[in-house]
């Protein structure tokens, strides 16, 4: 019941923030807040209740009572269709995160909003509980509900709040994401009636439908099914060109969402379902995924360097960075895997917090461009060392935790193919051009004359403590990775013996 | 005919019962509002007849086939014809002139319905849908002034016509090859006439399904959808999307199940055919329509290309799914479309000015119960999960996948991606912020809004209870 109460308390949450509208102008957001740190709180409070984390035995693939939390209860029983959630250390991770970048997101949206705002906390509250859904669902049609459902709260924020070209974007990021679903919802009813051919029975739960037999032309195209639809959402080369106008033009708590969380679901969705259920064919594939990976990381590095639009560029430093992810998954060992998962939490911050500070920009200069910012830094110094701290994370200083997960996603994949590693390894140079550049143009140089007299106002407190918490997560993740990677190790050691036999054949191969 | 037959009969004489007393109260006293309570009461009559007559299904002489199948349908369609009653109420009520007629023509293009979705051979199906579509070209053409009912009620007679014509020469076609007028007795004689004269039958059905096809307005026999939908009044164009073309469906599903066509390839193909037609042509056409109604007309011909999707499977599975597949989109689809039609009727009224889409910016913020409704009901014609068109597109998906229709599938992935951008162009239209709008609706309206929009995400999230009575049918 707990993971039904988590997502529960969002929705209703929800609910509460649009009503309370009516009862004071700042209500929604303050009722937001407290709706997410109650949600945090209680997952904590039941946490504390289960075995320590970093003791976790490996749950097995297909015994659901060696996870951390299962629930299962009938929905379409007519389809074997469940209400079916569970979790595990990595769900587990992308949980906390979704409900540590929501409270940032709210934190983020506290001034941004200024219209409707029991509409939009509404909106981004529903959002989270459907992403939740996402981390949560063990029933392939519940994740897919989730999957699409979460998006229909996106798609309102960026179409009601965003910038000036938002119908545009909202309705690309909708239509992109829906068609590649529609792919999913393909692949999924036909691998469940592959199961239900092969046994007699309508499941759609995920325990049932791993091992499920099928030829190996069959499965090549239901895992490209699953795999188009994450890919698209991650985003990867080359179906990444919703991304930089979604995150450019959504208010900044949308993009933080969007950022920090949404595209995890990808990376997530691939690490649970695209290589698990079809271990073969999907390690079949990982070299053109590999490849696909490398490009998104050196094609995404080079658009960043040609941005003007500083929300734009760190979108473009997405693709970039989900790139690594990419290539972390489909290296398919324990080191890569780790790394994988690493970057999509270390990522989750660091892109929140430069999102948060273009927002601040955006707010204080009415203006994205970085050709009209300039030496920034004297006039708002709070702001500047904090954007500082965060680009060089961005950019993958050792000691925080962007550095980890690149460094093990490189070492890892090194094992695989050294040449795509070699390529690969070419995103952290320019990584660090497109991130110092950023620095440069926007808080470094003269002083721009227009702002000269303009009374820039600094980060206050509320927006220090928000960014403090993502530094000290940052720091934490960089310095001492170990809680992370002891959560992901037993989930990634059941998949990876899930998948033993192919892997080691495929490691051959790309050799 | 005995007394049970008579029992299995009660809904067809109910509603022609109905259309009795309204034609002698128009001789007696003309007032309009006691000619729509008549109707009304016909409805909620025939409504329980229809229950009543469950427990009398069977062939009713040869013509009709009285099973719960079809009864399910005629409650469908009548629930579906007492909606856009309570839509005409406000539309044609304002003006003051004599409108008693509407009502009769209303009863008696329903009974033409009801009678097409029991038919079980091609006298009753032609005589159904010559009730049923007779009524229909006075009801669009209604509103005496302005050119556009006019002009879509001759463009809908001229084409039925020859599309009536079509189908009884293939008709002809079909009797000459197998002997036999009725479904069973084509399905019977089907296999050895296949093998004596291909060509005939070939033909004779390839012409029904023309004149069928034209009915259903799938490609490439849509030409009048769009000026007929824009053209006649809103609760008229609700009644044909949905009453027509439902009753339709069912009459084909029937006509191609029991009179075994399914066995034959070419036929096959020239649905396939017909399919992919109208998912691409519908979706492609609605991208850059102004006015929702129009709009809705081309989501309507994608919508038929996707269930017929269903039937092709027919060659490939068992009947039961199929039906069951069949039974689920159709009530999707009538209580979403209904659900559209409902709100536009309530937010536009006549005013084609009005039905333009950029005229309903800002509907959230100035009538959010309405814009809520009309977003549910886009969102299921879209088919995003938790709606009812979720849950149909779930069927068809799950139907051709068995059957293996990997083609047609691509194709309705193509167009549903298409199609989610022109309903969101409609939701989008109404999040713009604006300067406000009146805030005046009509009580009953809303509540059979709210109404339906409940049934369509009650469909949607909970569809068990009716995937398990579907089934059952």
């Amino acid at each position: 019941m707990i993971m039904v109460n988590l997502i529960g308390i969002l929705l209703i949450g929800g609910l509460l923030a649009m009503i309370s509208e009516r009862f004071g102008d700042t209500m929604p957001r303050k009722v937001a807040m407290a709706v997410v740190l109650i949600d945090l709180l209680y997952l904590l409070v039941c946490l504390s209740g289960m075995p320590e984390i970093t003791q976790l035995q490996a749950p097995l693939a297909n015994d659901p009572s060696t996870w951390l939390m299962h629930v299962k209860a009938d929905w379409i029983p007519a389809f074997g269709i469940s209400i079916e959630l569970a979790l595990d250390g990595i769900s587990l991770l992308m949980v906390l995160l979704t409900l540590i970048l929501g409270a940032i997101a709210i934190s983020a949206s506290w001034t941004d909003i200024v219209v409707r705002k029991g509409f939009f906390e509404a909106n981004l509250l529903w959002s989270l509980a459907g992403v939740l859904g996402v981390f949560m669902a063990l029933d392939l049609l519940l994740f897919f509900l989730f999957w699409e459902v979460m998006l229909i709260p996106m798609y309102f924020m960026i179409a009601i709040w965003g910038h000036e070209n938002r119908g545009y974007a909202a309705m690309k990021f909708f239509i992109f994401t829906q068609a590649s679903g529609l792919l999913m919802l393909i692949s999924v009813l036909a691998l469940v009636a592959i199961n239900h051919s092969n046994t007699g029975v309508w499941s759609f739960s995920y325990f049932d439908l791993l091992n499920t037999q099928m030829a190996e032309q069959t499965a090549h195209w239901i895992m490209l099914g699953f795999f188009v639809a994450f890919v698209v959402k991650l985003p990867g080369f080359p179906f990444h060109t919703w991304l930089p106008d979604a995150h450019t033009q959504a208010p900044t708590a949308g993009s933080v969402i969007l950022a920090g969380i949404l595209l995890k679901t990808g990376a997530y969705g691939l690490i649970r379902f695209a290589v698990p259920l079809f271990p073969e064919a999907a390690l079949n594939f990982s070299y053109p995924a590999m490849l696909l990976g490398a490009a998104g990381v050196v094609y995404g590095a080079v658009l960043a360097f040609g941005q003007t639009d500083f929300k734009r560029l760190i979108a473009y430093s997405s693709v970039s960075h989900m790139g690594f992810v990419l290539l972390g998954i489909y290296a398919w060992n324990e080191l890569a895997l780790q790394g994988a998962v690493m970057q999509m939490v270390a990522h989750g911050f660091s892109t929140a917090a430069l999102f948060m500070i273009a927002g601040s920009l955006q707010e204080r200069l009415h203006t994205r461009d970085m050709r009209q910012m300039s030496g920034l830094w004297q006039q708002m110094p709070r702001m500047g060392a904090v954007a500082m701290f965060f680009v060089v994370a961005s950019l993958g200083l050792p000691g925080l935790g962007n550095f980890v997960a690149e460094f093990l996603v490189l070492l890892g994949l090194f094992q695989v193919n050294a040449w795509i590693t070699v390529v690969a390894a070419t995103g952290l140079i320019t990584g660090a051009a497109y991130s110092l550049l950023l620095m440069q143009r926007s808080f470094q140089g003269e002083v721009n004359k227009k702002w000269a007299d303009h009374g820039l106002i600094d980060f206050g407190s509320r927006e220090m403590l928000t960014m403090a918490v993502m530094m000290i997560a940052l720091i934490v993740l960089g310095i001492y990775p170990q809680p992370v990677l002891d959560a992901a190790h037993p989930v990634l050691q059941s998949l990876l013996e899930l998948t033993t036999d192919p892997a080691n054949t495929v490691a051959e191969v790309a050799r | 005919m005995n007394a049970a037959m008579f029992s299995a009969l009660a809904p067809i004489l109910i509603l022609s019962l109905t259309a009795i007393v309204l034609m002698t109260q128009a001789s007696i006293k003309r007032d309009q509002s006691i000619a729509s309570m008549i109707t009304g009461v016909g409805f909620v009559l025939a409504l329980f007849a229809a229950h009543y007559a469950r427990d009398f299904a069977q062939p009713v002489t040869i013509l009709l086939q009285v099973d719960h199948w079809s009864l399910f349908f005629t409650s469908l369609i009548i629930i579906s014809s007492f909606v856009t009653l309570i839509l005409s109420l406000e539309t044609f009520s304002p003006e003051g002139e004599r409108k008693e007629e509407y009502y009769l023509l209303l009863v008696l293009s329903v009974l033409g319905a009801v009678v097409l979705i029991q038919s079980s051979h091609m006298v009753s199906l032609l005589l159904g849908m010559e009730l049923m579509g007779v009524a229909l070209y006075a009801m669009i053409a209604f509103p005496e002034k302005g050119e556009l009912p006019l002009e879509g009620a001759i463009k809908y007679l001229v084409l039925s016509a020859c599309a009536s014509a079509m189908l009884l020469y293939g008709f002809a076609l079909i009797y000459a090859a197998t002997g036999s007028l009725s479904y069973l007795g084509i399905g019977a004689g089907a296999a050895e006439a296949y093998v004596q004269n291909p060509m005939l039958i070939m033909a004779g059905t390839a012409m029904v399904l023309a004149g069928i096809g034209f009915k259903l307005s799938v490609a490439p026999f849509h030409m009048w959808t769009p000026d007929v939908y824009e053209g006649a009044p809103t609760p008229v164009t609700g009644f044909l999307a949905t009453v027509s073309k439902g009753a339709v469906f069912v009459a084909l599903t029937r006509f191609y199940i029991d009179g075994n066509l399914h066995q034959y390839s070419g036929l096959n193909t020239a649905l396939v055919v017909l399919a992919i037609a109208s998912m691409l042509i519908g979706n492609w056409l609605a991208l850059r329509q102004e006015n929702i109604k129009r709009l809705l007309a081309y989501s309507s011909i994608a919508h038929f290309g996707y269930l017929l999707i269903v039937l092709i499977a027919l060659s490939y599975m068992d009947v039961q799914l199929v039906s069951q597949s069949i039974t689920f989109y159709l009530t999707a689809y009538l209580v979403t479309t209904l659900a559209a039609f409902a709100v536009v009727s309530t937010i536009a009224g006549e005013d084609v000015k009005r039905q333009d889409i950029s005229a309903f910016e800002g509907l959230f913020w100035y009538r959010p119960l309405e814009a809520s409704a009309l977003t549910v009901a886009m969102l299921s014609l879209a088919g995003i999960p938790l709606t009812a068109g979720f849950m149909a597109k779930f069927f068809v998906i799950t139907v051709g996948i068995q059957s293996d229709l990997w083609v047609l599938l691509g194709v309705l992935v193509l167009g549903s991606a298409v199609g989610i951008y022109y309903y969101l162009r409609v939701i989008f239209a109404m999040s713009k912020s604006s300067q406000g709008g009146e805030q005046t609706a009509n009580n009953l309206e809303k509540i059979l809004a709210v109404a339906l929009i409940v049934s369509v995400l009650l469909l949607g999230s909970w569809p068990q209870p009716f995937i398990a009575y579907a089934g059952g049918l």
